[in-house]
């Protein structure tokens, strides 16, 4: 049922049924560090970060990352800052959840990023993933998987665009450098 | 000595007679199987399900819950039952999960009777699977064991029972969860078992035997009073019935003391469930939708709720309208900047073209907007008759039916707020209680200069009367004696305003008038601050004087800083500071401007005190935007005597209390 998504890829979040999807989740999950030795405690953490940024006609609107967990209207809602990661069993460490039907008229587009904000390239991070669920039946419609990302400390993963009347994700799977979404920005900006 | 177990670890038990926890975030069945020695169910009747609950040793729950208690009284199992099997399954048909994938990891544990953990198990690594064998006891060697098994049947219950060897597997696998569908339904269509209506009878009950002196009282009395009958919740009578640990005692004594919520570990009522939407349509608002442990702490959040959605939905309206207007001002300059537009007439069909798209997408997100707030007024329609009267407007008839109330109430209602598009969408503007913040109601100028046709003398009279509307609602909805109003109205000025105070006889003192009734008030109540803290701060609460009255202070200050001296000016910021941990609250009447001759020296004081106007006014930011929200006083309406009444009963319990 999961599609495993490649670069550029689009799907029409159209459920099978035929029904719209009303909410969507973006999962971001990843491995903590492996802990070392003696002095256990000086182990770098992994800290990910998942971020979504609002755009209405190729303007951003609103953002929701760690800073600023709740969007204005109140549609896009981040669960909160995981700062080291999970044990890496395949649970989101950080998720978006978007309610498509409360999402503002003028909001056309909405972009999930992930950074790394300590630095650390992908190539590092284990058992990294980002996905989206139908937030409605838990059913995963997409999954990336990070790892082996290559030299890079930040992706850009998909967009969730309006179709007349539905929604459609396209995965982006852009790689790029950044420690927040902010320094994304410019690499966001092509793929609107 | 609990282990924790893995799954297919065993562990001895102890004893016999145990009782086994499950907990999983939704509402999931719990039964159990009984197999003989070569793991076979022999019929149905070895099978205890929610519509079987109880063979012999073994009780299960009576319908589908997030939490359940299995009794198990392993020497009373039949005699060729060599294992018992712990089953797991999700509801079918009522619209919940239907995996376990999709819900928390089931969290099980065996406990001897006296609540202690033998073992536990969490069932991780589940995921299509809607059955599932959490846990088996048997007996090896005359020794009975625990085993974590954990074992997932994605074709649910029929295919578990059809492993253990039961012919009718897919029969009795839709009769068990047909019952527990109708115990769902039937869950869902009780209404609310304590609405607001039932917890005000209650309290009127318990208050009508105390004030007859009658502490005996047993089971609160079904009151003769007036107003709506009290909507008895309906006692399905059969399993699976939840009945309120208040009211579950039909004629026996209610060991219950009137005034004490049920400890924390008792469990919560329901909440009230909205009924299924109709397709196309949003679901009907319902009072009390919302968490909480009690009616009033669901009323509260769901206040709260509303208040948010407001500022969400109204932000983002705002923002598509501004977006909408930046779009066709970028698109006018551009039409203008073009030189082609000057040609002709495609420079006034490109302006058409931006102003028609930016009235297009204002008139969408208005017509978002309008469906939001029309849900927003219907929920508002439902809420607003069950509040209790801590949080209900003057106007609403749970004042009439006013009795003291035997419990501190979780809020206030100050007033309502709303926005300039939503102005028949009216929020109560709700303040925590105890007050952590004083507050100032303001007689001057309305910041936003839309009040100009009130002279000084008239703001300052209207400002006392909201001043003295707040300080009644508060001596009404705390129990008798457990709050005191003192007032300082030095210049004597507002006898007008505090004549219903002062004809109930609710004051605690008689207001100070003058620089000697300064004095006098701002000394008792810094006394009492002292006193207190040094107690608290000694570890000696025992050793205040007796004649100390602990309730809550309540300091109504008119004019401020009329006929207050550098000294009392230094008593006030001193009860501003420490009043409010020791219970002894600021209200302010004052305009700001009265007292810029102490130049920025009270400036901390203003700061500290929560700003309220007497008149319509937008000084009120909310938390998640930041919107200016109008706020208007939650007034007495002209012409209603429902303050003195209110007031008058105020007055009597504290006479009957003080005796």
């Amino acid at each position: 049922m999961t599609v495993n998504m490649t670069k550029g890829q689009a799907i029409s979040l159209q459920k099978s049924d035929g029904g719209t999807l009303t909410a969507v989740r973006m999962g971001l999950g990843w491995q903590a560090a492996p802990r070392r030795g003696l002095f256990g405690s000086r182990t770098r953490e992994i800290d990910l970060d998942a971020s979504a940024v609002l755009f209405a006609d190729k303007q951003p609107v609103d953002v929701v990352f760690f800073r600023h967990l709740v969007s204005d209207d109140g549609s896009v809602r981040h669960t909160g800052d995981n700062l080291v990661g999970g044990v890496g069993q395949g649970g989101d460490d950080e998720a978006i959840l978007v309610d498509l039907q409360r999402v503002p008229v003028h909001i056309d587009q909405i972009v999930f990023t992930v950074n790394s904000f300590t630095g650390q390239t992908f190539q590092e991070v284990q058992n990294a993933f980002c996905r989206l669920v139908d937030e409605t039946n838990g059913q995963e419609m997409a999954r990336y998987t990070l790892d082996g990302g290559g030299q890079y400390t930040a992706q850009i993963m998909a967009k969730v665009h309006r179709n007349g009347t539905g929604w459609t994700m396209t995965a982006l799977g852009q790689p790029a450098n950044g420690r927040t979404f902010q320094d994304l920005m410019p690499a966001i900006l092509p793929h609107l | 000595m609990t282990v924790e177990l893995v799954r297919g670890q065993n562990a001895p038990l102890p004893q016999t007679r145990l009782e086994i926890r499950v907990s999983a975030g939704k509402p999931i069945v719990a039964g159990a199987t009984l197999s003989d020695a070569q793991g076979k169910v022999r019929g149905a009747e070895w099978i205890a399900h929610p519509g079987s609950p109880q063979l012999p040793g073994l009780e299960v729950s009576q319908q589908a819950a997030a939490d359940h208690r299995l009794a198990v009284d392993l020497e009373a199992l039949p005699d060729p039952v060599e294992r018992v099997n712990v089953l797991l399954a999700l509801p079918v048909g009522v619209g919940g999960p239907v995996r376990f994938g999709a819900v928390a990891a089931p969290f099980i544990a065996v406990t001897g009777l006296d609540g202690s953990e033998v073992a536990s198990y969490t069932i991780t690594d589940l995921d299509p699977e809607s059955a599932v064998v959490a846990l088996e006891l048997y007996r090896r060697n005359g020794v009975w064991k625990v085993r974590a098994v954990g074992q997932g049947y994605a074709g649910g219950l029929a295919e578990m029972l059809a492993d253990q060897g039961l012919g009718q597997s897919r029969e009795i696998a839709t009769q068990i969860l047909d019952a527990v569908a109708r115990g769902m339904a039937r869950s869902v269509a009780a209404p609310p078992p304590r609405t607001a209506e039932g917890d005000r009878v209650r309290h009127t009950a318990a208050t009508a035997g105390s004030a007859a002196g009658d502490h005996t009282a047993g089971a609160p009395q079904p009151p003769a009073t007036a107003g709506p009958a009290p909507a008895q919740p309906p006692t399905t009578g059969g399993p699976g019935s939840s009945v309120p640990p208040e009211q579950s005692t039909a004629d026996g004594i209610n060991y219950a003391h009137p005034g004490r919520r049920p400890a924390a570990a008792a469990p919560p009522t329901p909440p009230p469930t909205a009924p299924p939407a109709q397709p196309g349509q949003p679901a009907q608002p319902v009072a009390g939708d919302a968490t909480g442990w009690s009616m009033e702490e669901r009323l509260y959040n769901q206040v709260w709720g509303m208040f948010e959605d407001l500022a969400r939905t109204t932000a983002a309206y705002r923002s598509a309208v501004d977006f909408a207007e930046s779009r066709m001002e970028q698109e006018l300059d551009k039409v203008l900047s073009d030189p082609r537009s000057r040609i002709g007439g495609t420079g006034d069909a490109a302006r058409e073209a931006a102003r028609a798209k930016q009235t297009a997408l204002v008139d969408q997100a208005r017509a978002v907007l309008d469906r939001d707030l029309a849900q927003l007024k219907a929920e508002a329609e439902v809420v607003e008759p069950a509040l209790p009267p801590a949080f209900a407007a003057w106007d609403n008839p749970v004042w009439q039916a006013y009795r003291v109330p035997m419990e501190i109430p979780m809020a206030l209602r100050l007033g309502d707020l709303h926005l300039p598009e939503s102005a028949d969408v009216r929020i109560p503007l709700l303040m925590r209680l105890p007050m952590e913040r004083g507050l100032w109601i303001d007689c001057g100028r309305s910041s936003s200069g839309s009040v100009t046709f009130h002279d000084s003398a008239e703001l300052h009279r209207l400002a006392m009367d909201t001043a003295v509307a707040h300080a009644a609602r508060l001596l009404a909805v705390y129990p008798a004696g457990d709050f005191s109003v003192h007032v300082i109205d030095a210049g004597g000025s507002a006898a007008g305003s505090l004549a219903p105070l002062l004809q109930a006889g609710v004051l605690a003192h008689p207001p100070g008038h003058g620089a000697a009734g300064v004095t006098e008030v701002l000394a008792r109540l810094t006394k009492r601050v002292e006193l207190v803290q040094m107690a608290i701060r000694g570890g000696a609460t025992d050793a205040l004087p007796p004649d100390l009255d602990t309730g809550e202070q309540l300091l109504i200050v008119h004019d401020f800083p009329h006929g207050f001296d550098d000294r009392a000016v230094t008593q006030l910021r001193y009860l501003a500071d420490e009043g409010p941990a020791v219970g002894v609250h600021l209200m302010l009447v004052a305009d700001r401007e009265d007292a810029s001759a102490y130049g920025p020296i009270l400036d901390p004081l203003w700061r500290s005190l929560l700003r309220l106007t007497p008149v319509p006014d937008d000084h009120l930011a909310d938390p998640w935007i930041g919107h200016a929200w109008t706020y208007q006083p939650a007034l007495v309406p002209p012409g209603s005597s429902v303050l003195q009444q209110v007031l008058a009963q105020v007055a009597q319990a504290r006479r009957e209390w003080g005796r």
